[in-house]
């Protein structure tokens, strides 16, 4: 049994690789050395499971074979009922009705929840722009989230602009930071974007970690308002209900914008882009144009997430805004599947709720975070669910071809 | 301007930058043969400093003579480094070749994430004391107020480690199997050269130095953390880009330039900006000459 030699083979060699980090445990206070032969063993017939399944999916790979295929039946009727545009309708005012009662429905914990998942949506389906649909690996996105939460904690405390007044500017101020950082980096590509982006993102957060005059430096800043409703006076139950609503409510018009834009001419331009820069430059699109609305566009989108993250919080500080929330919002969009929009909203449900939900797999959060990327990318770059692109059909050519097949027979 | 002070920062520059310069190699190396950059790389170089600090607690606690901890902790950490490198690229890299540009690139970030969250898993979230191994050197207390131990030590070992990895790419067959693959994989497949192992070899490598740096920073700043592979390898990777990504000696010179200027305004203005400076030479090396200080310039073919 090759395979089996194989898999043993790989288990040893990865008990081996982590016998000094996992298995020695220092404790210096008593001066003893703690042996953790135990979680080597463990480590050990967990590596020898998965070496076999990764073997496993290796060969289906290479023998071109999905992973994971569902079976002809449930693929067919799951078909039928994609394609059925009333039934898709029922389901969507059904599941807009759950989210509508679910303040009533579940307790303030969940509520919270819900509003940081769907704060997560708006940041992953904003960079779904940039990356997905423009194919532009932005690292940094964290950065114009921060823009538009530290611009609403900064115009109130100075100027007392309110939420409403600071939702646009929020935005605004995002999307122009976004333009400032797209215009240098037109030229680079790929991995030296993703860098330079980084790097965007780490001056942003360091900048607002030590310019302690304006921003408070690691204190961050308290007393943020929350939104208002007609000057009406709201407990704390009924403000994060109310917040609720209006993340519902952006989340919504996100989707709207996006599926809108992904099909206009600015989203095929874009997708254009992603698909291969020089072939789309000869087709005529101005590259400029298109990468620096990508940048706009995605950018502002965490400009509003951000105003509305900080009224939520009512109190933000530097690190809120780690590259490590840059990282997460973008193993939702990997997970999703770049370009896609409900894979997207699927994953960062999938990525939020379930640490939040399965307390113990809360720990190894980000731990599967990072496989998840590595996975994903070996075995299904497309993700969860691929991006789909609209179909076009001339019915008449179909019709023709219709009418020449049984002329034919 | 007071010249004594010059000289402490001038030194202070040089530790720290030969630091940069070998873990830039492990980028630049990486970078020159298979055009990915090594995002992950930065932890390595945090799991060289943490098996280092677990090897030497644990001899320590056994009561191993002090002189030869520092020297059996540290060849523990670049045996281990270099095989955690090799299985990165098997596991990580090597079903992606051929793949589109941005996935190994994710890839390596999903790596980086991962093997943070591994030590900070199996290890702890707080910085750990590193212990004091280093002998006290006679020789050098006539410039103690420039040069401790530790700096003596990571600038002997770095020069060496450095002269012996240009002899090995000049001068070996090895070598010389690297540069081929690096200018041309597909003419260097022709010719027999096994890519594949070539690829693992430069890994290895990288690894080893990137292992030896975060040796030699562990035992200068006595102590570790499961953080510290982000901020470095970003330094580090700025180092390799201001050299010319790609070129061994870029590498090199790089780190010490990068060095020199984050100890020279630490020094004469504020230390709170210097990790913004290393980001935005980055920044701006990578807009106004992407190509480094020793970089050749690349037309992009279609």
């Amino acid at each position: 049994m090759p395979a089996i030699a194989k898999a043993f083979l790989t288990a040893i060699w990865f008990m081996i690789l982590t016998l000094p980090v996992m298995g020695i445990k220092l404790n210096l206070l008593e001066n003893r050395v703690n042996w953790k032969f135990d979680r080597i063993l463990w480590l050990g017939v967990a590596v020898f499971f998965l070496a076999m399944l990764w073997n496993w999916c290796f060969a289906r790979k290479a023998r071109g074979l999905p992973i994971l295929a569902m079976p002809e039946s449930i693929r067919a009727s799951l078909d039928k009922v994609s394609g059925n545009t009333g039934l898709k309708r029922t389901f969507l005012v059904l599941l807009l009705a759950i989210l509508v009662a679910m303040p009533w429905l579940g307790s303030f914990y969940q509520t919270n929840i819900m509003i940081s998942a769907m704060l997560y949506i708006m940041l992953a389906l904003g960079l779904n722009i940039v990356v997905g649909l423009a194919g532009q690996l932005v690292l940094g996105y964290v950065a114009f989230y921060a823009v538009g939460a530290y611009g609403y904690a900064l115009l109130n405390q100075y100027f007392g602009l309110g939420f409403w007044a600071c939702l646009p500017l929020g935005g605004l101020l995002a999307a122009l930071f976004g333009l400032g950082l797209g215009f240098p980096v037109l030229r680079l590509r790929g991995d030296y974007l993703a860098i330079v982006t980084l790097g965007f993102g780490e001056i942003v957060r360091l900048a607002m970690l030590n310019w302690t005059s304006l921003t408070g430096g690691p204190r961050g800043i308290s007393d943020i308002p929350r939104p208002g409703f007609f000057n009406m006076e709201m407990d704390l139950n009924q403000a994060t209900d109310y917040i609720y609503y209006l993340v519902l409510i952006a989340v919504i018009i996100t989707v709207i914008v996006i599926s809108r834009l992904k099909n206009s001419r600015v989203g095929l331009a874009l997708q254009a882009l992603r698909e291969d820069e020089v072939a789309c430059e000869a087709m005529g699109v101005d590259i400029t144009r298109a990468k620096l609305s990508a940048f706009a566009l995605g950018s502002c989108w965490a400009g509003f997430a951000g105003v509305i993250f900080a009224a939520k919080t009512t109190f933000i500080n530097p690190s809120s805004f780690t590259f490590m929330e840059s990282a997460m919002i973008l193993s939702m969009v990997v997970l999703g599947g770049m370009g896609s929009i409900s894979g997207v909203i699927i994953a960062a449900i999938i990525l939020i709720m379930a640490p939040e939900y399965l307390r113990a797999f809360s720990e190894y959060r980000m731990l599967i975070f990072g496989a998840i990327m590595v996975i994903m990318m070996i075995f299904r770059p497309q993700g969860l669910i691929s991006g789909e692109r609209r179909n076009y059909r001339i019915t008449a050519l179909a019709e023709r071809d219709a009418r020449a097949a049984r002329e034919g027979n | 301007m007071d010249i004594q002070f010059f000289i402490e920062l001038f030194f202070g520059g040089l530790t720290r930058g030969s630091i940069y310069a070998l873990i830039a190699l492990g980028y630049t190396l990486v970078y020159g043969i298979i055009e990915l950059i090594n995002f992950a790389h930065g932890e390595i170089y945090m799991l060289g400093a943490f098996t280092a600090l677990l090897v030497a607690g644990a001899l320590g606690i056994y009561g191993f003579p002090a002189g030869g901890i520092l020297i059996v902790a540290a060849l523990v950490a670049i045996v281990w480094c270099a095989a955690y490198g090799y299985t990165l690229e098997k596991v990580a890299y090597k079903p992606l070749r051929g793949a589109p540009r941005l996935s190994p690139l994710i890839s390596a970030i999903g790596m980086s994430i991962f093997l943070q969250n591994y030590v900070l898993l199996a290890q702890t979230s707080d910085f750990v004391p590193f212990p004091r191994l280093l002998p006290e050197m006679e020789f050098l207390a006539w410039v103690d107020y420039i040069m401790g131990p530790s700096d003596f030590l990571i600038l002997t070992a770095s020069a060496i480690s450095m002269g012996a990895l240009w002899l090995f790419i000049r001068h070996t067959r090895m070598g010389k199997a690297m540069r081929a693959t690096a200018q041309n994989r597909k003419m260097a497949l022709l010719l027999g050269i096994n890519a594949d192992r070539i690829i693992s070899l430069t890994f290895i490598i990288g690894s080893a130095l990137a292992a030896l740096g975060g040796v030699l920073i562990a035992s200068h700043m006595g102590q570790v953390n499961f953080g510290i592979g982000f901020i470095a390898g970003m330094k580090a990777f700025t180092a390799a880009v201001l050299g010319g990504i790609g070129s061994i000696p870029g590498a090199m010179v790089g780190g010490l330039v990068l060095g020199l200027a984050e100890s020279f305004t630490t020094g004469y203005f504020s230390g709170n900006y210097e990790d913004i400076l290393a980001f935005a030479i980055l920044i701006l090396i990578l807009l106004f000459r992407p190509d480094g200080i020793l970089g050749k310039a690349k037309v992009q073919k279609v």
